[in-house]
């Protein structure tokens, strides 16, 4: 039963218009860049509502200015039939828009109910506020299964019931229309499960939702329509269940793309990898990674899945010499230092391991430094950049730049560029150009795809493979399940520091895995 | 924010800067009722007006040069390097304990050994911050300004107790020997016309022995070293492996571990050449001028290296330019106290306008600037 509070909002509210939201003609310039040229879109009240685009495609910006965070250059806002202005975030949540950002705004050591009032408080004193919060909150706890214990902490509450914690804080304010940016990115298989079944309670209590996303499977699973975003404009709106995943995925990129991932089966070699017990503490002498121990064959692709932050990255680093560890690590029968000052990057790109690492923002690349003195990280002092003795090729860097931005498709193909003046997606092009050029043993690749567009995906899942087929080792990490699915040979299912088990792709299905990623589900 | 295209940024900002400096500086002027014009006068006749004028211009701008470049090159190293004064200091008695330790046949010679012993002690004095940054995290900013200091008591110490000649009442080293005087301009054959004296019939005057007089200018052939250093730098911070290193790291240290760059290793080198660059500031004041050790014989120009780096934006023909453009300032402003009545603590003001507006402000010049570009770009 919904609680007469809801029902009666909903009364009073007494539209005129259909629509929760309509936007009309809104245009958004940053300088010379475009981002939003004329959007127009209605959302029907009452229903899930989804926007996908690839990076760059201009989603972000619009649901900033239906914040409040930018104005529009030109255009109208209309909720509920009525035209507004949102020049800040309190008008977007008086107009009863709530938002749920991917990096959640929650304080860490405060409890649930705590963030919940923050900023919603009735007075100066707390006391009656937070009887008021407690109430309400289980009363949408109850109707909407968003159980959280109100008196936690949230650095106690796993990212799941975090993220609840947001839509709860949105629900408090009274919104009608609510907002997610990129929701189960941070989720487990579970989790997401969970998260949509309380938006579709959500929307059968009248509430609208808009989900953006770029991914193609939960839109199809869970919204009723559907707009596409490319170049900053709307290409289409169309009813989810009118369309598919390809048709979808041809209107993001403009063009048609191979969503499935199409292998051989593997021919496998000998040991090239050999990890015994690998164990890492971070600065703070918290063990990350609580000894692990596999093989990896030449001609195999073995994938880690894991929800982030479960000893992934502590893997990667370790094995790629950022990290110190102990155990015991043998590439291609020789054993590899793990601390001491021979144990760092370019010891291990002379073993023949390339990484291209889950960060390239922050690992992979000098964002100040253009394209060719990238190319050149890490193999600064490899013989073929050099002069002589003393002074760098920066020709031969240069030439080699251009000579790779062809074969690995990098746009524009300007060596000269910085770095941070590409797309994510060919940023990343530029790290695979640069680690898989080597013909490496073994690949540790981290993160493959995230925050690449879908051409771009396809692109480098063919390159992934296409070395595997050459006979190499690739270790591949990544939270997208379905990247792990496709690509892998063999999956490795990692929790708190530990792997939880193995299994071939074919004989498991995601919500095995995602149990096995919980925590859950014996070896 | 917008890019701005090169030469804008390079040329057009700091050139905005200047002026918002000069225009400032003009008010003060105003303000204490002086003439702005005359003053401007004084200082460009005083400071650029003749090849005597130059040749104490270009003196300054050689020590600026070197304590430029050391914080240049510690800046790309991510590294705030301050302690130039003391690591100039350091390098002073580095030269001070060569010059006297040996009645040297050539100046040549006596000039290599003095290099090295200037730029072992600076280096040696910025080794102690550096490695307490890579080992310890001790700030680099916090212990280069302590080490300023330290520097500054060890040489009093050095000059009153040890250096100084029995029976001489300042603190100060003896005389260095005359195999280790280098050349002045006047003094290098080239340049030596520029230098001549004429009496007021336009006679050229000539000394007791019927030879040419020379006016006496403080600037020397450290002045070509320093040019050489600005080249050095530029070859080693973009066309060499370690240069490379540096700047990697310098952006990123993560990034930078992550390809295999030692932040330990890095540190050390880049705090040790720019200590050393500051050291070899030495050669030109306490060899090429003083020609004995005298107490803070750096007088500031370390700090003055932090302002040329900033306004020639890390860049050697940047620091170049800059190191002139300070020379000016100071030798300008020298020519104001001598021959006006303007008070001798104005040139301080116009050079804190200077850094203030080239080094402090210049971002919002450049916010400024780039506005407008991007007005002009979008119609």
């Amino acid at each position: 039963m919904p609680s007469a509070d809801l029902g009666g909002r909903q009364a009073t509210a007494a539209p005129a218009s259909p629509y929760a939201i309509e936007l009309k003609g809104i245009s958004k310039a940053f300088g010379s860049v475009q981002a939003n040229k004329d959007i127009n879109i209605a959302i029907p009240r009452g229903t899930i509502h989804g926007i996908i685009g690839e990076n760059g495609a201009g989603k972000s910006t619009l649901m900033s200015i239906l914040y409040g965070f930018y104005r529009a250059d030109s255009g109208q806002i209309l909720v509920n039939g009525a035209p507004v202005t949102i020049p800040d975030s309190q008008s977007a949540i008086r107009a009863g828009i709530g938002m749920v950002f991917q990096h959640f705004k929650l304080v860490q050591n405060f409890t649930v109910l705590e963030n919940v009032i923050l900023g919603a408080e009735d007075g100066p004193m707390l006391n009656s506020s937070l009887a008021k919060a407690r109430k309400i909150l289980g009363d949408l706890s109850r109707e909407y299964e968003l159980d959280v214990d109100p008196d936690a902490l949230i650095e106690d509450l796993s990212v799941g019931h975090q993220q609840r914690v947001e839509i709860l804080k949105a629900l408090y304010r009274q919104a009608e229309i609510l907002i997610l940016d990129e929701p189960t990115g941070v989720l487990t298989p579970d989790e997401a499960d969970h998260l949509f079944r309380i938006l579709r309670g959500l929307r059968d209590q009248g509430k609208t939702i808009v989900l953006i996303t770029h991914k193609l499977r939960e839109i199809m699973e869970t919204t009723d329509n559907v707009s596409v975003m490319r170049r900053g404009t709307m290409v289409a709106t169309v009813k989810t269940a009118e369309t598919s995943p390809e048709s979808l995925a041809e209107l993001m990129v403009g063009r048609k793309v191979l969503l499935e991932v199409v292998k051989n089966p593997a021919k496998v070699g000998d040991i090239i990898l050999s990890v015994k017990d690998l164990a890492v503490n971070d600065e703070h002498g918290v063990t990350r990674l609580k000894g692990v121990s596999f093989d990896i064959r030449a001609g195999e692709i073995l994938g880690i899945a894991g929800v982030a932050g479960n000893g992934q990255s502590e893997l990667l680093e370790a094995l790629g010499g950022i990290a110190a560890a102990s155990g015991v690590v043998v590439l291609n029968g020789a054993e590899l230092p793990l601390t001491g000052p021979r144990a760092n990057g370019k010891a291990r790109r002379d073993a023949g391991i390339a990484h291209v690492p889950e960060d390239r923002q922050s690992l992979g690349l000098i964002m100040d430094f253009t394209a060719w003195e990238n190319v050149g990280f890490g193999y600064h002092d490899d013989p073929r950049y050099q002069k002589n003795a003393w002074l760098m090729d920066n020709d031969a860097l240069r030439a080699d730049t251009a000579a790779k931005m062809a074969t690995y498709d990098v746009r524009p193909p300007i060596p000269a560029l910085p770095a941070k003046s590409f797309s994510g997606g060919n940023q990343q092009k530029i790290v695979v150009a640069r680690e898989m050029d080597r013909n490496p043993d073994l690949l540790l690749i981290g993160q493959p795809t995230r925050g690449v567009d879908i051409g771009a995906i396809e692109f480098i899942h063919k390159q992934i493979i296409a070395l595997r087929d050459s006979g190499k080792a690739v270790l591949l990490v990544s939270v997208e399940l379905d990247e792990i699915m496709s690509l892998s040979d063999r999956v490795l299912v990692m929790f708190d520091g530990q792997i939880m088990g193995e299994r071939l792709p074919a004989q498991t299905n995601e919500r095995e895995l995602g149990m096995m990623m919980a925590g859950m589900g014996a070896k | 924010m917008t890019k701005l295209p090169t030469w804008a940024d390079v040329g057009l900002v700091p050139l905005i800067s200047l002026t918002l400096a000069a225009l400032v500086s003009a008010g003060v002027l105003l303000a204490i009722g002086q003439s702005p014009m005359q003053a401007l006068t004084v200082m460009v006749n005083g400071a650029l007006g003749s090849s005597y004028a130059w040749g104490y211009t270009l003196y300054y701008a050689t020590s600026f040069i070197f304590t430029g470049l050391a914080v240049t090159v510690a800046f790309h190293a991510g590294l705030f390097n301050i302690g130039g004064e003391g690591q100039a200091q350091l390098g002073g008695l580095g030269v001070a304990l060569v010059c006297l330790a040996l009645p040297w046949p050539h100046w040549t010679i006596a000039l290599v050994a003095a290099m090295f012993g200037a730029a072992l002690f600076g280096a040696a004095w910025a080794a102690i911050p550096a490695y307490l940054q890579a080992k310890r995290g001790s700030h680099i900013v916090i212990t280069t300004i302590m080490f300023n200091y330290i520097a500054a008591a060890l040489l009093i110490y050095l000059l009153v107790n040890v250096l100084r000649p029995d029976g001489q009442m300042d603190p100060a080293s003896a005389n260095f020997p005359s195999g280790a005087h280098l050349p002045q301009f006047q003094e290098i054959p080239i340049l030596q016309g520029l230098f001549q004296r004429f009496g007021a019939d336009g006679l050229p005057r000539l000394n007791a022995e019927g030879l040419p007089m020379y006016q006496q200018v403080p600037a020397n052939v450290t002045f070509f070293i320093a040019i050489l250093a600005c080249v050095l730098v530029w070859v080693m911070l973009w066309h060499t492996r370690l240069g490379y290193a540096i700047r990697a790291f310098g952006k990123s240290e993560k990034a930078a571990v992550y390809a295999g760059i030692s932040p330990l290793r890095i540190i050390m080198i880049a705090m040790l050449i720019s200590g050393a660059l500051a050291g070899l500031m030495a050669i030109n004041n306490v060899m090429g001028q003083a020609e004995r050790l005298v107490q803070n014989s750096a007088s500031g120009a370390g700090f003055i290296g932090i302002a040329v780096a900033l306004m020639g934006r890390n860049h050697p023909l940047g620091i170049f330019l800059a190191a002139v453009l300070f020379g000016f300032l100071f030798q300008g402003g020298a020519a104001l106290g001598l021959e006006t009545d303007i008070p001798i603590e104005l040139r301080t003001v116009v050079q804190g306008l200077v850094i203030l507006f080239t080094g402090a402000l210049d971002q919002m010049v450049r916010m400024l600037l780039g506005m407008f570009f991007a007005k002009k770009g979008a119609t």
